[in-house]
């Protein structure tokens, strides 16, 4: 049963990855986009890690792809047709790609993982007790220091998003 | 882990989603296309933490902990370039890569 979702779901995000990069239509290349991360929350759910699942979906399909969508709307037609690399190109692209993903895969598969066989849960409570705990390994630093990265990103945004009008007032 | 699946096939899909999303970054000449292609990078980067950390090292949770990071600096990436490009197309009315040279002036 799980080999069949496991399939489905990886021949659907490769699927709709290729689709999302040669789509030639901007918006239509968003959705693809949306379908992959969708599938990727799917291969969270099977590997038990639902609250990483739940994440994905709020974070990456809720917030990331609503902004993506947004920002497309903001500066094109949405059927505006895409100019794209001459074939020339794409075709050495793809052929680079090929040879990278080749040298990956008999890297992967000449290493010998010592797997250890398991059917463990991880619950929330261990998630959020491990970002918070001050002792051996915990990760209180990194959980502060990604805040203040959060909120500085928010106030970069902001003020590069309205740059002219701030500036204007300053000099006045 | 997933029953009756082994590490390889997954390291396997996420090999061929981050070569998808090079291929895309290398070929597109378009501002949010190749945030797109981005986005395809760091998600396969994230399942590889989240494989290895449930396959080989089930009793800790380091893996998990930094695939939540690297969706919140994903996120704030996503905001910082949408308001470039945003801000960008006030100026020059284009999204093109060919067109933002006037940038580095």
């Amino acid at each position: 049963m799980e080999r069949v979702i496991f399939y489905t779901l990886a021949l659907i995000m490769i699927v709709f990855a290729i689709a999302s990069v040669t789509s030639r239509k901007m918006l239509r290349s968003v959705i693809y986009l949306l379908f992959v991360l969708c599938g990727i929350a799917g291969i969270y759910f099977l590997i038990d890690y639902n609250f990483l699942a739940a994440i994905q979906l709020t974070v990456y399909a809720g917030g990331i792809i609503v902004l993506i969508i947004f920002s497309v709307l903001l500066v094109h037609h949405i059927e505006m047709e895409l100019e794209i690399a001459k074939t020339s190109k794409q075709i050495l692209t793809a052929v680079t790609c090929l040879i990278g993903l080749g040298v990956f895969l008999t890297t992967i598969f000449s290493h010998d993982f010592n797997v250890v066989e398991n059917s463990m849960t991880t619950t929330t409570t261990e998630i959020g007790t491990k970002l918070l705990s001050y002792g051996e390994g915990g990760f209180i630093l990194p959980f502060e220091v990604i805040s203040v990265l959060l909120l500085a990103a928010m106030i970069g945004a902001i003020i590069i998003a309205k740059g002219k009008k701030l500036t204007d007032k300053k000099t006045i | 882990m997933i029953p009756g699946i082994s590490i390889y096939e997954l390291l396997t899909v996420t090999s061929i989603l981050f070569f998808i999303g090079l291929y895309g970054f290398i070929t597109r000449k378009n501002l949010i296309s190749i945030l797109i292609s981005v986005e395809l990078i760091l998600n396969a980067s994230v399942i590889n933490f989240v494989v290895i950390n449930k396959y080989l090292f089930p009793d800790m949770l380091q893996g998990v902990v930094f695939s939540l990071f690297i969706i919140a600096v994903a996120a704030a990436e996503t905001a910082l370039a949408v308001s470039i490009i945003i801000g960008l197309y006030r100026q020059i009315s284009s999204v093109e890569v060919k067109d933002v040279e006037t940038m580095k002036h």
